[in-house]
């Protein structure tokens, strides 16, 4: 089965959203859901803090204390962390280096490209041993 | 006596628990719980532990809510009901002159 990440139209706008109002900074959070194999369907997502301050610009640091508040929640309403979500400003949809050496595997990455005007390309990754292969975007 | 207690598995690293997203076992110190979790689940300590058998960099460990770092580090006490948390550390940016 190949990999896909089902992000429904609602979560999908919330995450544009999120990323023109992050601009020009990088947001950053988390895709909340359930798996089913490669498959992941995405309920919910949560914005998280970025502790990287001095270069928000074009890295992020997702706040663990965050990640722990976001898990927790996703147990006890039967859910998971499915994936990764972050903005790139002013650059491609496309995973750098410093995503991929900082990447775990069975997440989907979900990378928004965003520029002045707005969202200007998203796309989904997933660690396939030590490199990123695009994956399938569902509704 | 050792305290039983939680290990949460965060989901990256569940391929080596069979897909369990906890781990129930016996410890008096979160260094023990780790080393003894390492110990059931071939694989994992390498993930976690770096030679030394201290947390690798791109992982954090909560006890409760509270960060390992700001406790009494490897050697914090445990008590029975403790939930440790395996939280990995989640990354990126984007390279400057990419694309």
């Amino acid at each position: 089965m190949s990999a896909v990440l089902h992000l429904p139209p609602d979560i999908f706008d919330a995450l544009r959203t999120a990323a023109r109002q992050g601009y020009p900074y990088e947001a950053c959070g988390l895709l909340i859901g359930r798996r089913e194999g490669s498959v992941h369907h995405v309920v919910a997502m949560r914005q998280a803090r970025n502790l990287n301050r001095e270069r928000a610009h074009d890295r992020y640091e997702l706040d663990p204390a965050d990640y722990l508040t976001a898990e927790l929640a996703a147990r006890d309403a039967g859910q998971e962390i499915v994936g990764i979500w972050h903005t790139h400003p002013n650059h491609p949809a496309r995973p750098s280096e410093t995503d991929r050496a900082a990447a775990w595997p069975n997440w989907s990455y979900l990378i928004l490209s965003v520029e002045a005007g707005g969202v200007a390309a998203v796309t989904s990754w997933r660690l396939d041993g030590e490199a990123f292969v695009e994956e399938e975007m569902a509704s | 006596m050792s305290a039983t207690v939680v290990i949460r598995i965060p989901t990256p690293l569940r391929s080596y628990t069979n897909g369990a997203d906890e781990v129930t076992l016996e410890a008096d110190t979160v260094g023990q719980a780790l080393t003894t979790l390492a110990l059931l689940h071939e694989g994992l300590g390498e993930r976690i532990l770096d030679l030394d058998g201290k947390p690798r960099q791109f992982v954090n460990i909560f006890v409760g809510k509270a960060d390992l770092r700001t406790l009494q580090g490897l050697g914090t006490t445990l008590q029975a009901g403790d939930v440790i948390a395996i939280v990995p550390a989640v990354a990126g940016g984007c390279d400057e002159g990419e694309g």
